[in-house]
């Protein structure tokens, strides 16, 4: 114990700080990868190595785990964070449509980031407010009833600087 | 403390925070202060108050009176007229078949055993739990009680799992009791992922104490001595308000050392999930608890003798677990009186789609089809008809208006080849297309089949690519045989019942809705999916 608490040291000190919130054994594997992109909005691949070494789980094993869950995220998100809902009640109302146009808006595909580094676009299941479909939210704030003229005006604010 | 003359109880559930439930809180607390009515009306925050798709719900009390959609600029109205002067604010009250004074109205036919404290209590506040008679049950077993009269009360009660299984809870227990080894575990899975099911969400946050009540139980009767809430990682609130409930009953000595004096220890974690729909499914749950991908396991050994670690490890549903404290109490023989004799008890569902009163409500076992989409449910919008119900969620099955008179249990569904599942019960009119929402399920399937066995991973994709050319009008004669055949395979080679379960929707829907597949294929036009398609375009 005393020496892989040892080699949470060798780590850089904000991640030590992360690490050590769990124990050193594999069943930390999925509470640290959520502790680190709580902290920095995804998991930097260095990170994933410091789990895997002080975990000791194999890095295949890590990033296996990493890339299995819908939730982790290996490369930075965008200033905003767009989900846009695709579960039954918003396709039967045209959020096909919806992320359509979006994808055109910002110019990416489902998971990337703009060049601006303003958004980053997501698809999920189910927000879980399927009256108010098509739904879409933007970092804590729901949109509802969404158009094509309705996502402009939300996106023209955020890229007015709202936060 | 003082008696307030007034309460507005606000139902604060995931649904109501998009809705903006925290701004309309701060309003009324404000709207109160200004009116000088501190302290003779009480705010609560309660779990969810069962209406879906209205927004902001609340009820003020003593009338009774429920107010639907409130938005922040609501409020001063509602203190204005209903708190100040006592005149109800008509426009935002809740329609028809919602309750005008007694609060039993809105209940209508329902029995409420797990919903009982759900939207009545502060699921904050451990007092509110203990004084509506939470922790009576774990105290009676741990003083009066051996863990095998625990487990022989379980039994003869007749509960049976809540996660769509069906299987004896008390049976189970015992098998866990049974198998050797020191060290056990409850797990309680909470990993509710089925599209259009919310009902374990809405117990987690309506009454997080009945669940704790529940897995201590579980504890003590098969000797286990730490327990695990695994709960969908997007249900932030579920989360917090468990955390909480947790460090209450820590600190009253319901969770730890020696509870209540008996000799007793246990206790709880929380992990929340990382976002895979076969985490539901026990064996992944427990693959992810362990740090690993959630992929399942082979079947045998089975989680009673080889779980968590390799330990005999019992996995209940919330609902399961949310019956055990009233069983209890209250006894097996008064839990045998209410639902069938095979399937005692109550079901709480999750009603939605095209009916009036979409929402959440508990109903004893063996309630016909009928009684909840129309009594329950209100029926489906003035104008329109009936066409089909889907019956447990995406893995579930396509009913038609014709067996709308089946009993809502286990062995009646079995009967039908249809099954309980989570109890999600969606109902659809005219407008919907049979041939699109199976679409709609089958590429849920193929994003969240985990990609470990063949049969699933590549008997999804293939299935989605299948229907998609039935939507277009592009299929053959062989496309729906084919389609039988892929689900067939899927059942008898896949792992899991993810993909076994597949077949469910997939068999139902071409049963009982054989013309309109047939239809699609012969090109006739559908104005659905045209739609679709224009929109795609």
């Amino acid at each position: 114990m005393a020496k892989r608490a040892l080699k949470a040291k060798k780590e850089k000190p904000q991640w030590k700080q992360i690490l050590q919130k769990h124990p050193p054994v594999p069943e930390s594997v999925i509470p640290l990868l959520q502790a680190f992109q709580e902290r920095y909005g995804y998991i930097p691949p260095e990170a994933v190595r410091a789990v895997a070494r002080y975990t000791r789980t194999p890095l295949s094993q890590v990033y296996g785990v990493a890339t299995f869950y819908a939730q982790f995220r290996l490369r930075p998100r965008g200033k905003h964070l767009i989900r846009l809902c695709q579960g039954t009640a918003c396709h039967v109302l045209g959020a096909d449509a919806i992320l359509n146009h979006l994808k055109e808006r910002l110019g990416v595909e489902e998971g990337e980031t703009t060049p601006d580094g303003l958004f980053t676009l997501e698809v999920v299941r189910c927000l879980g407010c399927c009256s108010l479909a098509p739904v879409m939210m933007v970092d804590e704030e729901t949109y509802g009833r969404l158009t094509p003229r309705a996502v402009d005006k939300v996106l023209a604010e955020y890229r007015k600087g709202k936060t | 403390m003082r008696i307030a003359r007034a309460h507005v109880l606000v139902g604060v559930d995931e649904e109501a925070r998009l809705a903006g439930v925290d701004r309309v809180l701060s309003a009324f607390r404000e709207a109160i202060r200004n009116a000088g009515l501190e302290g003779e009306v009480q705010v609560v925050e309660t779990g969810t108050l069962g209406v879906s798709g209205r927004g902001v719900v609340l009820v003020v009390y003593p009338e009774g009176v429920y107010y639907a959609g409130v938005t922040p600029e609501d409020v001063p109205v509602i203190v204005e007229e209903h708190l100040l002067k006592g005149r109800p604010v008509e426009r935002l009250r809740l329609p028809a078949a919602v309750p005008q004074t007694e609060p039993r109205q809105v209940l209508g036919r329902q029995v409420r055993v797990v919903l009982r404290n759900c939207g009545v209590i502060d699921p904050e506040e451990i007092e509110e739990y203990i004084a509506a008679g939470g922790y009576e049950a774990l105290g009676k077993a741990l003083t009066e009680m051996s863990p095998d009269e625990v487990i022989e009360e379980i039994k003869r009660s007749g509960l049976r799992g809540r996660g769509g299984a069906g299987f004896p809870t008390g049976v189970k227990w015992e098998a866990v009791r049974r198998a050797s080894g020191q060290e056990k575990y409850v797990i309680c899975n909470a990993d509710e992922g089925e599209p259009g099911t919310f009902k374990d969400r809405l117990i987690l946050e309506g009454d997080p104490h009945k669940l704790i009540e529940g897995m201590i139980i579980a504890g003590y009767a098969v000797g286990a001595r730490k327990g695990y809430v695994y709960i969908r990682g997007e249900y932030q609130l579920s989360i917090a308000r468990m955390q909480k409930a947790i460090s209450q009953a820590r600190e009253y000595g319901l969770l730890g050392d020696d509870i209540l004096g008996s000799g007793f220890s246990f206790d709880l974690e929380v992990r929340p999930g990382a976002g895979a729909y076969v985490c539901g499914e026990e064996t992944s749950l427990i693959e992810s608890l362990e740090g690993k991908r959630g992929w399942p396991r082979i079947r045998p050994p089975y989680p009673v003798t080889c779980g968590l670690w390799g330990k005999p490890t019992v996995v209940n549903n919330v609902e399961t677990l949310a019956n055990v404290p009233e069983i209890l109490r209250q006894g097996a023989d008064w839990y045998r009186t209410l639902g069938t004799p095979t399937c005692p008890g109550t079901k709480v569902y999750t009603l939605l789609g095209h009916v009036r009163y979409p929402g959440l409500v508990e109903v004893e076992m063996g309630t016909p089809l009928r009684t909840l989409v129309y009594e329950l449910g209100g029926g489906v919008p003035e104008g329109r008809t009936l066409k089909a119900v889907l019956v447990g969620g995406a893995a579930g099955a396509f009913l038609s208006p014709q067996d709308l008179d089946v009993r809502m249990d286990f062995d009646s569904l079995r009967e039908m080849a249809a099954a309980l599942g989570s109890g999600a019960v969606l109902v659809m009119d005219e407008s919907a297309c049979i041939v699109d929402m199976l679409a709609s399920v089958l590429r849920f399937f193929r994003h969240e089949s985990c990609g470990q066995c063949t049969p699933c991973r590549a008997g999804t994709d293939a299935l989605v690519r299948l229907i998609e050319a039935v939507r277009r009008g592009e299929g053959d004669g062989r496309t729906l045989g084919l389609m039988t055949e892929i689900v067939e395979t899927m059942r008898l080679a896949s792992l899991c019942p993810l993909g076994q379960s597949v077949a469910l929707p997939v068999t139902t829907a071409l049963t009982h809705f054989r013309d309109e597949f047939e239809a699609h294929l012969a090109g006739e036009p559908c104005p659905r999916c045209h739609k679709l398609e224009r929109a795609l375009r």
